[in-house]
């Protein structure tokens, strides 16, 4: 089993949290992990993205390399086209369609749907719009990990106990939020696929 | 078996810890700052009381890892690269007056500039110090090394250092750990003069650490980091230093050239010469600069070797494994370009950022005068050279904003306004100011602070609530030092008050002062 995924979005938007639900997930179903992150400078409303590969077997390299990645998970649709050299032949590109926009020149939005439709396989939601029509608007990161659930070969509960493990300190009604979250998501994709 | 999930430099703090560590010192700055920060929020270190507050700056925090040494304990000091240049002074020194209980210099470097103003090899320093070195290429080495490395220190008596670059230092894995070793009792050193650097006790030291040089290559020959790997097809030989190992690894499933490790300097020469002699061609694999191969290579060029020298690799920039790939002549992999539309999302002020109403001040006092006045410094602040602020005009090393005004000024430049975080004044500013207030500069400094250590992710800023006591105490005149709040509604105000302190013929302070929009989160939490 070999999962390799990046995750991309804009600083501030909860990639590094989707990262640690994975992350835990991975981890406590006993595979290899490894997880490159970006901290400092690009946290201002700047892009970020994190390497993340999951293995039954040791990972070498931090990075993923070109054309490796089984996923690309995005909480922003022109960020999620950013990292499209890495997406494998098969792999998928899962994305938020809610844009971002606090740059001057972002592309025009339908020409941008067209692309990111362009690819054969793809998910695009409206996760901002799904995380609102469920009572919990802060946890549209947690509907597009949802919407990726069914492609990271982890059971869903392991993705449920890592939820609960992440955001336990915050408390039960957070907790419950995210969880609901997620199933969003997945049921988004498994209507949608 | 114990497993942590750790960012390498979590990895390294909490090896160090594990390793008898008494006490962490540094100055923040991408990407070295998770050490310390690991190490304030580890429960144990808390209940040993292992002393880790941020020092003012990188030079203060190598003294006081020096000084913890003295006495005879376990230190670890941390800093990015561009630091070690501030704590150069006390580092080279200390490669004379070395050590007593163990200290570890912690680096990390920043190849391809995520965040730094250069991407300078830390590995240089400690060649140019005679320093052992560690460099780890994964997560586990990284918490494993900090043990042989004070073993190394205390039995050679000198400081070691750990290089580190940003992908390790950023990237998590899962980390065995050991069994923790108790710190070390307090002792002076045994010989009363260890840390005495007079010329003639210097000279004799210096003598000394010329002389430890080739039992220092032995204890590399024979280290765990330093691994030989056989492989038949002798063609080439391939010279792997850190996390390059990966990306080489990365690519094979089974690698036939031979492979040589590096992760303990200096280098082992034995090793060395051992696949120099077995294979025809050796490529070398190092993050940062050419180091290693500019050792083997010589300054008339062995055709032999391959690296970023002879451009089989890029000469700048951070490793990756395509680039690794290209250079071992592997065919390409499946990858399509970014879509034409995609446009660049760099970095910019938060909306709310209290620099941006300072800046809007500073720019509108400065109206008058036109471009080229503005000599800024290093922190968030430095984005305000961006659209649509376009406020200052320089940044190059953290406190030159208020002497290249001086200079500037001393040319008659005016005016000659010089802008500095806090953080960033506390760290090197301090000094420049006394320059100016000394020859009576005709400057106006604006000290903006928003009461944090913001760019490197919200640390305390030592100088906070100080900062017009220590302007007054340098002897800046008390009615030039102004306090103004960078809040839209004072915009006025404030822009009057500047251009007052443009108009004085001598040295100004005007203190911006607002918390970042993210103190309040931090301090929630
Ligand atoms: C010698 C050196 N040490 C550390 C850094 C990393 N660094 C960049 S900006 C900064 C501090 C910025 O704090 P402050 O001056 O308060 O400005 P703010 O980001 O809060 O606006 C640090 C530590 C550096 N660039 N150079
Ligand atoms: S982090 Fe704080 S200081 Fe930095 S840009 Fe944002 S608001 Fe301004």
């Amino acid at each position: 089993m070999k999962k390799d995924i990046i995750l991309a979005g804009v600083g501030g938007q909860g990639i590094l949290s989707i990262a640690a639900i994975i992350g835990t997930a991975a981890i406590e179903s006993g595979l290899h992990l490894k997880q490159a992150e970006v901290h400092g400078m690009s946290q201002r409303g700047g892009d970020v993205q994190s390497h993340l590969r999951i293995s039954d077997k040791p990972i070498h390299s931090d990075l993923i390399p070109n054309g490796g990645a089984d996923l690309i998970i995005s909480v922003e649709p022109m960020e999620s086209l950013r990292y499209i050299p890495y997406l494998s032949e098969n792999g998928w590109l899962i994305t938020n369609t809610k844009a971002f926009i606090n740059i001057p020149n972002y592309p025009d939005y339908d020409e941008l749907m067209k692309t990111i439709k362009s690819y054969p396989n793809h998910i695009a939601l409206d996760a901002d719009e799904i995380a609102k029509s469920i009572g919990s608007p802060r946890s549209m990161n947690m509907v597009v990990l949802g919407a990726a659930s069914i492609f990271l070969d982890l059971s869903y509960e392991k993705l449920e106990e890592g939820i609960k493990i992440i955001f336990g300190r915050k408390g039960e009604k957070i907790v419950d939020a995210n969880l609901k979250a997620i199933k969003a998501g997945k049921e988004f994709t498994e209507q949608n696929k | 078996m114990k497993k942590l999930l750790l960012l390498g430099n979590e990895a390294i703090g909490q090896g160090a810890l594990d390793a008898g560590l008494s006490g962490a010192y540094g100055y923040p700055g991408t990407p070295s700052t998770e050490i310390i920060e690991y190490i304030q929020r580890n429960p144990e270190a808390k209940e040993r009381d292992v002393h880790r507050t941020w020092s003012t700056n990188e030079k203060t925090a190598m003294e006081s890892a020096l000084g913890m040494s003295y006495v005879g304990k376990r230190t670890i000091v941390t800093m990015k690269h561009v630091g070690l240049n501030v704590a150069a002074d006390a580092y080279m020194n200390s490669a004379l007056t070395g050590a007593n209980g163990g200290v570890i210099v912690a680096v990390a470097d920043d190849p391809s500039m995520h965040s730094s103003q250069n991407e300078q090899d830390s590995r240089f320093y400690a060649k140019f110090a005679l320093m052992p070195a560690f460099e780890p290429s994964d997560q586990q080495e990284a918490y494993d090394m900090p043990k042989l490395a004070y073993e190394i220190s205390e039995k050679y008596h000198l400081p070691v250092m750990m290089r580190l670059t940003t992908r390790l230092a950023h990237s998590r894995a899962g980390v065995v750990i050991n069994n923790v070793l108790e710190e070390n009792i307090m002792h002076l050193p045994e010989i009363k003069d260890q840390f005495m650097l007079l010329p003639a006790f210097a000279r004799k030291k210096y003598k000394h650490l010329i002389a430890v040089q080739k039992d220092l290559e032995m204890e590399s020959e024979n280290s765990p980091f330093n691994k030989y790997i056989e492989g038949i097809d002798k063609s080439l030989g391939i010279i792997a230093c850190g996390l390059a190992y990966n990306y080489l690894m990365e690519n094979y499933d089974k690698c036939n050239y031979p492979i040589l490790k590096i992760g303990q300097y200096p280098l082992p020469r034995k090793q060395i010469q051992n696949i120099f002699n077995e294979c025809d061609e050796i490529l070398i694999l190092e993050e940062g600069m050419p180091l290693v191969e500019e050792m083997l290579k010589g300054f008339l060029g062995d055709p032999k070797i391959h690296g970023r020298l002879d451009g089989t690799l890029d000469r700048d920039g951070e490793l990756n494994p395509m680039k690794v790939r290209k250079a071992l002549g592997l065919p390409k992999l499946y990858s399509k370009d970014i879509p034409e539309l995609v446009s660049g999302r760099p970095p910019a002020l938060c909306v709310g950022c209290p620099h941006t109403d300072s800046y809007k001040a500073l720019t509108e006092a400065m109206k008058e005068y036109g471009k080229g006045h503005v000599f800024s410094d290093i922190g968030c602040y430095t984005l305000g050279y961006l659209s649509p602020h376009n406020a200052i005009d320089t940044c190059v090393d953290m406190g030159a904003s208020i002497s290249m005004a001086i200079g500037a000024s001393d040319a008659g430049f005016f005016p000659a306004i010089a802008t500095i975080g806090d953080s960033t004044f506390g760290h090197s500013g301090i000094t420049g100011l006394l320059d100016a207030v000394t020859q009576k500069s005709n400057v106006v400094i604006v000290i903006l602070d928003n009461d944090i250590t913001a760019m490197t992710g919200m640390q305390d800023s030592q100088i906070n609530g100080r900062i017009e006591q220590v302007c007054e105490g340098v002897g800046v005149e008390k009615e030039h030092i102004r306090i103004i709040n960078p809040l839209s509604r004072y915009h006025e105000e404030n822009v009057k008050v500047i251009k007052e302190e443009i108009a004085y013929n001598g040295v100004s302070v005007v203190i911006p002062r607002r918390p970042c929009i993210h103190v309040f989160a931090k301090k929630k939490r």
